[in-house]
């Protein structure tokens, strides 16, 4: 047994949390004698963060950003569209973190042919996902999303449709026309996510919109909850916090997929999490080395190394009065848990002990040179933030 | 006197963050030159001892040749650099390429690429002045000056004009860049051209738009064209050359709606028969187009000298 005490829960309780072996156990009630003890110093004790899509398995950055689990995205070399990849993948991360694969939605990621989703499930899979495009035929998306209901998967979508995007790099308006970077309107989202609802509606599957950051992605993923549909959306801190102002000076760590968007755009994302529209906020680690980033903007690629700012700048929303404690870390664990039909992401007895040690107030800079991450390609390169996680448990077992 | 207060500034990189005054202080700059380069000898030695490469990274002929002149005549050492764009599509090789020119001690870059921001790229690299000799869609500054300093010497004035760009508005580098010098100086700019060609929001940049060519030519005091390229025609941006012409091309019935001594402009090269007719193209009355290549040269030595000011210590510049 052991026990933390001196602790503080994300829905403001000070009460001990005993684990049992790998698992929590309670919370509340006295020491069990014998018990060993952690003291917690009287800061916050919370799930660790299950981070809905990552493009890299980067321990040491998912160390200190408070990551306990990983939801690869299928967008590896090569794609993961084969049960064999999906098992090697799903090792990775041991014994340190949990790395749960997600599925290629089609073989090579092409958009053509149904991968296999039954196999890959049996191999470790946890969903399925379009990878970072949309699947152009609808065609395809249809089979996609009824084949991998038949599972019970459900389907990570990127919502931009590629016809609009074709070779864009920002999102249309005056920043993209003062710089001459090629441009889409922002409605490629919306365009998208319509036609991913129609098609999730008639086949009855379960769609996770990975990043939503328009005002009009959000009224429909809004309107489709309204109709009780199981449809699911996330973001990544980038679109809480920048617009596409960000883009000036031809800065490549700003040259994200989707794009920055307006300001308007950006404010209606706030108001999203506040609603309760955004189910999940997410890292989107994508480490990009400079042969990636150290090129003229359009010729860069997209993409931010996120995790070890996640949970500093999500927390930003709780001290801006967005969101409580609570309401954050079912975004950043309990739904994409759910969402990936992960056992925890809680701290309910009877869940994985996967927790953290939190001081929320202690400030820090990021600095992308001296990042943990592969790459230190972040678009909040010597911001200062608060926030950071002081030990982590995998299982009842300290990560150092 | 001047000193180094008139132009501050280290790279010419766009007109973007150029006060009108620093603008009106380039084209004073570029009228000796413009004398100079009408006399038998045109030769002055102040650029001497210096290293000017001229690295494009994008075809050119025009640009490249002009900047080699307007080199020359100031004394300067010019080489020039073609990079073939295959070998230079990889980032690092850009990086690289530009430490290079700067490990052999240029002490003034001119710099062409085909994409937007490579050229501020390579100026937060190097040591030495850098000057934008265009940049995918992004900013042509010297284009933007000569055109301006053609206007001025024609009509006396920017301030007050109203000037039409016309054309490809939404892949030119010389339209950003007229907009924002003219803009600056206080004309009044209008945008015409097909919808699939007008960038989202250019509004922003305080100009008015117009897709009925006639309507936007109505009383316009300068009829700025822009290239077409071809390639956009694949694109699917306009349906036919023909068409084109027909709604967008400039013609002798067109420029009737335009004031009666409006001045007609082109940054070259000209697709006859497509976005302007061959008979005013021709008309020395009407086209300013050949004295637009001259006022390069001219502009183009301002800058070179201009930017180079503190390296070689001209008083009141180092």
């Amino acid at each position: 047994m052991k026990a933390f005490t001196n602790i503080r829960l994300p829905d403001g309780r000070a009460a001990n949390v005993l684990i049992d072996g790998e698992r929590i156990a309670g919370i509340g009630g006295d020491l069990p004698a014998g018990a060993e003890v952690i003291d917690g110093g009287g800061k916050l004790l919370a799930p660790g963060i299950v981070d809905l899509g990552v493009f890299r398995v980067d321990a040491p950055a998912f160390r200190f950003g408070g990551i306990v689990r990983a939801a690869l995205m299928p967008d590896q070399s090569p794609p993961l569209d084969d049960p064999g990849l999906i098992q090697r993948a799903a090792y990775s991360g041991k014994p340190d973190i949990w790395v749960h694969p997600l599925a290629a939605a089609t073989r090579g990621l092409k958009g053509e042919e149904l991968a296999e989703f039954g196999l890959m499930k049996a191999a470790g899979a946890k969903a399925v996902a379009t990878g970072r495009h949309w699947i152009p035929d609808s065609g395809v998306m249809l089979r996609v999303l009824s084949y991998a209901s038949a599972f019970g998967l459900t389907v990570v979508a990127h919502a931009e449709d590629g016809g609009l995007t074709a070779n864009a790099v920002a999102t249309a308006g005056e920043t993209a026309t003062r710089l001459g970077l090629p441009a889409a309107p922002a409605v490629a989202e919306a365009m998208a996510i319509a036609r991913d609802i129609a098609l999730a509606d008639i086949s009855g599957a379960r769609i996770h919109f990975r990043q939503v950051t328009t005002r009009a992605g959000f009224d429909l993923i809004r309107a489709a909850k309204a109709k009780g549909l199981p449809v699911t959306c996330g973001i990544t801190p980038v679109h809480l916090f920048l617009s596409d102002m960000a883009v000036s000076d031809f800065r490549t760590f700003a040259h994200l997929s989707p794009p920055l968007q307006s300001e308007a755009d950006r404010q209606a994302a706030i108001e999203a999490v506040r609603d309760g529209t955004i189910d999940v906020i997410a890292s989107g680690h994508d480490p990009r080395g400079p042969e990636d980033k150290r090129l003229p903007f359009a010729d860069s690629a997209p993409g931010a190394a996120g995790a070890e700012t996640l949970l500093a700048l999500s927390l930003n929303l709780v001290r801006d009065g967005v969101i409580g404690l609570e309401r954050l870390f079912e975004l950043l664990a309990t739904n994409p848990s759910r969402i990936l039909g992960l056992d925890g992401g809680t701290l309910a007895p009877g869940a994985p002990a996967d927790l953290i040690l939190v001081d929320q107030d202690a400030p820090w800079r990021v600095d992308s040179d001296k990042m943990r991450a592969a790459a230190g390609n972040t678009p909040f390169d010597k911001l200062p933030v608060q926030g950071r996680v002081l030990r982590l448990f995998k299982g009842g077992r300290e990560i150092a | 006197m001047s000193d180094a207060r008139m132009f501050p500034h280290r790279h010419l990189l766009g007109i973007a963050g150029l006060q009108p005054h620093e603008i009106m202080f380039l084209l004073d700059e570029a009228e000796q030159w413009v004398e100079l380069n009408r006399a038998t000898s045109k030769h002055d030695d102040r650029l001497r001892g210096l290293t000017l490469i001229n690295a494009f990274f994008e075809n050119s002929t025009r640009t490249l040749l002009s900047f080699e002149i307007a080199g020359k005549r100031l004394g300067a050492d010019v080489v020039n650099m073609h990079a073939a764009q295959s070998s230079v599509k990889k980032g690092e090789t850009l990086i690289d390429t530009a430490m290079t020119l700067n490990a052999m001690r240029a002490d003034m870059l001119v710099i062409r690429h085909a994409s937007s921001g490579a050229v501020q790229l390579i100026a937060d690299k190097v040591d030495c002045p850098v000057l934008n000799a265009g940049d995918g869609r992004h900013e042509h500054p010297t284009q933007a000056l000569l055109d301006a300093l053609t206007i001025r010497r024609r009509k006396g004035r920017v301030h007050g004009l109203t000037v039409a760009i016309c054309g490809d508005v939404l892949h030119s580098r010389v339209a950003r860049s007229n907009i924002l010098c003219l803009t600056s100086l206080g004309a009044d700019v209008r945008v015409v051209g097909p919808p699939t060609l007008i960038p989202a929001d250019v509004a922003r940049m305080g100009v008015t738009t117009f897709t009925d060519f006639d309507a936007g030519l109505d009383g316009a005091d300068v009829v700025m064209m822009l290239r077409l390229q071809m390639e956009r025609m694949t694109g699917g941006f306009v349906p036919s050359l023909r068409e084109y012409h027909a709604f967008w091309g400039l013609t002798p019935e067109r420029l009737a709606h335009a004031k009666a001594d409006a001045l007609v402009m082109h940054p070259g090269p000209m697709n006859r028969g497509v976005e302007i007719a061959s008979g005013i193209a021709d008309d020395p009355e009407r086209s300013a187009i050949t004295e637009q290549v001259e006022m390069g040269v001219a502009v183009r030595m301002a800058c070179l000298d201009v930017l180079t000011r503190r390296r070689r210590g001209v008083e009141g510049w180092a």
